[in-house]
């Protein structure tokens, strides 16, 4: 086993080699621009690029032609939620999404509200989950758009993505949904599930950084929006530049690889999530579980240590790679608005620590960790005046704090 | 985001963590922040006549806050109450070579400090009225 041990698949995964051998001939030899179409150079770019869409559409239950590559799931978002309010402005102004969505989801959604639309922004439960019936209270008569992400990235939780699809539907309602996270992790099907948009991330699912593909329903309803890049017209219009044709070939060779072992995938990263929780809870006392037990992704293990702050907690993991809900790991100096917006507590939000298991992930890493992160969160117990007073029996809610 | 030498050698060998008996008249303590801030200092003092004599602490927070507090308790042992209440949060962040962010860590230190040093002065002036009380009878 070598340092440093990477737990962060939900920030990012590592480009898979056999990723990276399909993307390097297109750097070199094949570089052509998939939209020349008077050579041969063209000519292979374009049935490289023809090739990966259909691996994209494939893992997701789609058809090649709702797919639009782009950038990533940030630059999906925005397309997704500005093109449809702009080209649907005639029938409404009402936008649902929820409080735990990604910053690129919440984001969008602000500026949207500066340009006149309304939204309505769902509280999750107790469990950071949503579900149909929290959907189906906030639709309105002119509401065009429910954007709810498919899985969290803090807390992995998955939300009720065919419910809320099956209600956009019967209401007639666009349902986009961002599936960065889901996407290559559990069974994704548009059409079983009901979604009319939704983004996906290559550097997520084992492919490159910088690109993305974006699935855009052709029928029942077809979906239009209005562009948000202009120029040659690439994409069927849906978003202009040239194609980032190696970066394409990375994400569908990765979008191959993720079908093609997403059930043993499934079954090991689970494995080795319920390995490390039973590692480091049959031996902490009080360690509080963030999300939903039930439903949730095979790689994502979120866990709060009381009395402990986040940031401490990290540094003193030197060598693995995890992330924290605590204000002081962020640039905005909040803690985690998800853990928030799930009434989890600021005090447990500081004290969070999302571990992110994935293929690479080995079972000797895993217990490696849960042995440091048991040692780390005993000796920071020992130097917290919080741990000290809940030993007194001091309730800590009765304190009067001096905030600052 | 790196951490500076001297905040990492606080942070891995943090100097007087601990605790002094809160109820002894000599024993001054302050707690100051927040949980829900991500950080709580629990800074004591033992005081012989006006020589802090034993400095203790224990903190919830990051390491630049453990850090701070370590340092505190460093540098008021052995210094009588007043100088104790001269040290600045601008000399820690010197000293520990503290980013902008985490400036609020070194306020906190001095806040621990004062609040401590003050919790001992209560309970030495109400020492002191009981004896007067006591002499009156």
């Amino acid at each position: 086993m070598q340092l440093p041990i990477y737990l962060d698949y939900q920030a990012t995964t590592p480009v898979d080699q056999r990723v990276l051998d399909a993307m390097i001939p297109y750097f070199t030899s094949l570089y052509g621009n998939a939209a020349s179409r008077n050579h041969e150079f063209g000519w292979k770019a374009e049935e490289a690029v023809d090739s990966a869409r259909e691996a994209c559409a494939s893992l997701i239950g789609a058809s090649a032609k709702e797919i639009v590559f782009t950038s990533g799931s940030t630059e999906a978002i925005n397309l997704a939620m500005k093109g449809v309010a702009e080209m649907y402005a005639d029938k409404g102004k009402h936008i649902v999404t929820a409080l735990n969505e990604h910053k690129a989801v919440l984001d969008t959604a602000k500026h949207l509200e500066r340009k006149g639309c309304e939204v309505t922004y769902l509280k999750p439960g107790k469990d950071g989950r949503i579900t149909r019936e929290m959907v189906e209270s906030a639709l309105r008569d002119d509401t065009i758009l429910v954007s709810i992400m498919w899985a969290n990235n803090e807390i992995g939780v998955v939300n009720d993505v065919r419910g809320i699809g099956a209600l956009c539907h019967e209401r007639d309602v666009l349902f986009f949904t961002d599936g960065t996270q889901a996407v290559g992790k559990i069974p994704v099907d548009v059409e079983a599930d009901h979604v009319d948009l939704m983004c996906f991330s290559g550097h997520k699912m084992y492919g490159p950084k910088g690109v993305g593909a974006f699935y855009v329903r052709r029928r029942k309803p077809r979906v239009r929006l209005v562009a948000q890049m202009d120029g040659g017209g690439h994409e069927r219009g849906m978003r202009s530049g040239t194609l980032n044709v190696p970066g394409i070939v990375g994400l569908g060779k990765a979008a191959e690889l993720c079908a093609a072992e997403l059930e043993s995938e499934i079954a090991r990263a689970t494995g080795l999530r319920d390995r490390l929780e039973e590692k480091i809870t049959s031996r902490l006392d009080q360690v509080h579980f963030n999300g939903s037990r039930e439903h949730r992704l095979p790689g994502c293990l979120n866990l709060s240590f009381p009395y402990v702050e986040g940031e401490s907690l990290l540094m003193g993991l030197s060598g693995i790679a995890v992330s924290s809900g605590s204000a002081c790991t962020s640039a905005s100096l909040e803690p985690s608005h998800v853990l928030r917006a799930m009434d989890v507590g600021d005090d447990l939000a500081h004290s969070s620590i999302r571990f992110g298991i994935g293929r690479f992930t080995t079972e000797e890493e895993v217990d490696y960790v849960a042995d440091r992160i048991v040692e780390v969160v005993e000796r920071l117990r020992e130097m917290s005046p919080l741990y000290e007073m809940v030993k007194e029996g001091i309730d800590l809610n009765s304190v009067e704090w001096t905030g600052h | 985001m790196a951490y500076s030498d001297k905040v990492l050698d606080h942070y891995n060998n943090p100097r007087n963590v601990g605790s002094l008996d809160k109820g002894s008249d000599k024993v001054g303590t302050g707690v100051v922040g927040a949980p829900e801030c991500g950080d709580v200092m629990k800074l004591q003092i033992e005081v012989e006549g006006d020589t802090i004599v034993d400095a203790k602490f224990k903190t919830f927070g990051c390491g630049s806050a453990i850090a701070s507090s370590s340092l505190a308790t460093e540098w008021i042992k052995g210094k009588t109450i007043d100088e104790a209440l001269a040290i600045n949060n601008t000399q820690i962040v010197a000293e520990l070579a503290l980013p902008p962010v985490k400036i609020h860590c070194s306020v906190l230190a001095e806040d621990a400090i004062k609040a401590a040093v003050s919790d001992f002065k209560a309970k030495r002036a109400e020492e002191a009225s009981k004896h007067t009380e006591g002499a009156q009878q």
